[in-house]
């Protein structure tokens, strides 16, 4: 990688740091629960659970665990489980 | 093209205007037309932005002009304007410049290519409002570019060329253009105006490949750790070091289409055979021209080199003129406390590693804006020239220190 | 859908900051420059050679960033360019060294949208005192100890000040009301000048809260009173957000490590009472309860 005048930098380019290494406790989603309030998505401070195919699903390379998704949400179909590595 | 522009001295003459040197480069910053100005008043700069003001309110320049709460915001706002593709403007001076210091910097390092009128003047304590170079000198390390002018018309001539400089996309690096407050802002003298026109075939618009835009959404400011840090100064360096060559093509290309040369990083004044060099920039040439004149007719071989590019520093160019000499003098308007005037360590230092083993003392003078006179450069060539005959005695010493205050 | 400010940033997990800016971003749309000043956001956003963001942004330095977005909207007028210029700044830039900068950019009328995320405190160097710490909070340079409660000072009130500079749009909001907050920046932006919104942001590391509550304790500050939500529109009170149930300020308090000496202290529950005082006036101040509405006790 070539150094850039001023430090310019490309939008978005955070996306090469995988920020799941932060991670202890892994949300689990049960999707049968999940109202589609998107309150998780919404919460999410990397952004980083999206509606895929209809199921609100952590996008693991991001997540860094903190658990405001199960916290938040309104029909407690987010676990927090402590992950095996 | 030379033969297209080149206008008789009798054509020229009838183009002059007296006006105040304020004017003069308010009149040049119209004809660069920039897109947003941003300034605060301040004693001697003040005219400046005044003569800019009326130009706006009188439809004759198209400029956003910001009446911003301080020197500080004066020079940020312009870092987003300038990021957002404006071609930027300011004047300021002395505390307004020491205000700006932090933001000095920023420009610099996001390679943003300012153009600001430093009408020089002393820094407070105790309070002076009067001229001497502390604050620009002081400015020396910001990443600048620093252009001193001689005269008004250098002054006003200097502000297309430093948008050229200033905003080629090999330089991107602000420039400030420094003329003595009060003596080149206040005074009337016979100026060439330039046309807007002319400006327009000198200066090429800006046009920067990269400016805050949604279409290409990109970062400017990021932070840099250990690992860029350095090469980003480097960066910085690299476009002071190509600049060097720029503000001799540049000035080149004005003198081809305006007429007027003052030099390129350096100009100098009966140099060939001079024994006696004076080193000096700013308007204090004007008074040691005449006296140099004055010497020569005595037959003493004085001669002159003006610096006219600051930072970056002219050194090989230096190196050249300085080569032959017996002995040289550094006039300059400012002190570095604690140590010696700021333009003699840069000289000392430029002339260290070569064979030049020339004795170079120094004289800050006119600090807070005190008289240089024809009586002050002849006691500074006498002093030289017991250097050169009998040793140094003071490597620095204040010019007409006032003792008996003492 | 992808967000504005992509993952991979290094603000702490569980940090209310990147919600807050996604949520400013979602309302105002890509169609937006930002400026940011020093602080959280810069550093766990901008490590060089790497950005979060997928707009246009700028940093330039701590207390400055309204005087570098005066300068973005003077040029983007200049050259008839339509887009949204955002300042997005914490409460240290904003409340402290960047008042200047700011009162300038309101007083001259910039079509600029400034969103202070209130954390309380510098968090960015290890949560020492800003004047937007509110009374009785520990921080590292108000610490509690045998003879302070924190910080002596009350909150300054910049929603106030912004007001005061005749400014159209004045705001508070909260990371817990996003639905509130999305309006209000939409609304800021639907009226011409400067606009100020400042917004709850909960710090998990400055505040010492449990995992996972962030958004909580965004809630229990509202619900408390000690953060109202109301709305300013030509320096008239356009909107409040009214609270069904208000909660005792102990709610709020006791799930926070910077209050923790206040339920242990000697004298702490004369200050507890001060602060509940402090929320009854927001109360009555900004008519935040339905007629006949109670205040229920701790615990509920």
């Amino acid at each position: 990688m070539k150094i850039t005048v001023a430090a310019l930098t490309e939008p978005g380019s955070t996306v090469v740091n995988k920020t799941g290494g932060w991670r202890t406790f892994v949300p689990v989603v049960n999707h049968r629960r999940c109202i589609k309030c998107s309150l998780c998505e919404i919460y999410c401070p990397e952004g980083c659970i999206h509606q895929i195919e209809g199921l609100f699903v952590p996008d693991l390379d991001y997540c860094k665990g903190c658990g405001v998704c199960a916290h938040e949400c309104p029909r407690k179909a987010i676990d927090m489980v402590l992950e095996e590595k | 093209m030379i033969a297209k522009e080149e206008m008789s001295l009798k054509e020229r003459m009838a183009r002059m205007k007296v006006v105040e040197g304020s004017y003069a480069v308010a009149h040049a910053v119209k004809c660069c037309a920039p897109d947003v100005i941003s300034a605060y008043p301040i004693t001697p700069q003040t005219h400046i932005v005044e003569h800019l003001s009326q130009f706006v309110a009188d439809g004759e320049l198209d400029s956003e002009f910001l009446t911003v709460d301080s020197e500080f915001s004066a020079m940020s706002s312009l870092v987003g304007a300038s990021a957002a593709g404006a071609r930027c403007y300011s004047s300021t001076t002395s505390q307004g410049l020491a205000l700006m210091w932090e933001v000095l910097y920023n420009a610099a390092g996001m390679r943003l290519p300012i153009v600001m009128t430093v009408a020089n003047r002393a820094l407070s304590a105790p309070l002076n409002i009067w001229n001497d170079q502390q604050d620009s000198v002081g400015a020396r390390d910001s990443g600048w570019i620093q252009l001193y002018a001689e005269d008004v018309q250098e002054a006003a001539d200097a502000i297309p060329q430093a948008y050229k400089i200033a905003e080629d996309p090999e330089i991107l690096t602000p420039v400030m253009v420094c003329m003595d407050g009060f003596i080149l802002t206040h005074v009337y003298e016979p100026v060439e105006l330039m046309s807007a026109e002319e400006v327009e075939r000198f200066l090429p618009p800006y046009r920067p490949e990269h400016i805050l835009d949604p279409n290409n959404p990109k970062t400017f400011g990021a932070f840099a750790d250990p690992s860029y840090f350095t090469e980003l100064r480097y960066m910085q360096w690299d476009a002071h070091r190509r600049a060097l060559n720029k503000i001799e093509t540049v000035a080149r290309e004005f003198a081809e289409q305006f007429g007027r040369w003052y030099g390129g990083l350096i100009d100098t004044y009966h140099a060939d055979d001079a024994e006696v060099m004076i080193v000096t920039m700013g308007s204090v040439i004007g008074t040691i021209k005449d006296c140099i004149d004055m010497m020569r007719s005595e037959g003493l071989k004085v001669g002159l080199v003006k610096i006219r590019s600051y930072r970056p520093f002219p050194t090989e160019a230096l190196r050249k003129a300085l080569k032959d000499a017996e002995v040289v003098a550094v006039i300059e308007k400012d002190v570095t406390v604690g140590n010696e005037g700021a333009l003699l360590t840069d000289l000392k230092a430029a002339l260290y590693n070569t064979p030049a083993r020339v004795p170079v003392i120094g004289f800050p003078a006119g600090l807070g804006g005190r008289d240089i006179t024809v009586r002050d450069i002849r006691r500074v060539v006498d002093k030289a020239i017991a250097a050169r005959d009998r040793g140094i005695e003071a490597e620095m010493e204040f010019l007409s220190l006032r003792e008996d205050l003492l | 859908m992808e967000k504005l400010l992509a993952p991979g940033h290094r603000a702490c997990a569980g940090c209310s900051m990147p919600t807050v800016i996604n949520l400013v971003l979602d309302a105002a749309g890509p169609n937006t420059i930002v400026a940011t000043p020093t602080g959280c956001i810069e550093v766990t956003t901008t490590p060089y050679p790497e950005s979060a963001w997928r707009v246009p942004w700028i940093h330039s330095l701590f207390e400055n960033a309204a005087a570098v977005a005066s300068g973005i909207e003077a040029a983007l007028n200049h050259f008839g360019k339509n887009h949204n210029v955002f300042v997005i700044a914490g409460d240290g830039s904003t409340l402290d060294i960047g008042m200047g900068c700011i009162s300038g950019m309101f007083d001259r009328g910039h079509n600029v949208k400034y969103v202070c995320y209130d954390n309380e405190a510098y968090m960015n160097t290890g949560v020492q005192r800003s004047s937007s710490t509110p009374p009785c909070t520990s921080t590292t340079t108000t610490p509690s100890g045998k003879v302070s409660f924190g910080n002596p000072r009350p909150k300054k009130d910049m929603p106030a000040i912004a007001v005061a500079h005749r400014v159209p749009y004045v705001a508070t909001a909260s990371v817990a009301y996003p639905v509130d907050l999305r309006r209000k920046v939409k609304r800021a932006i639907s009226i011409p000048g400067p606009a100020y919104i400042q917004v709850n942001a909960p710090c998990i590391t400055g505040w010492s809260f449990e995992a996972g509550t962030t958004v909580e304790i965004a809630r229990l500050a509202v619900e408390t009173c000690l953060w109202p939500l109301y709305e300013y529109v030509n320096g008239e009170l356009a909107g409040v957000k009214k609270i069904h149930v208000k909660r005792p300020v102990e709610d709020y308090l006791k799930a926070q490590g910077r209050y923790r000496h206040l339920f242990r202290m000697k004298g702490g529950d004369e200050m507890i009472r001060v602060l509940q005082q402090m929320a009854d006036e927001n109360a009555r101040k900004f008519g935040l309860l339905y007629e006949g509405d109670v205040t229920c006790t701790s615990g509920e």
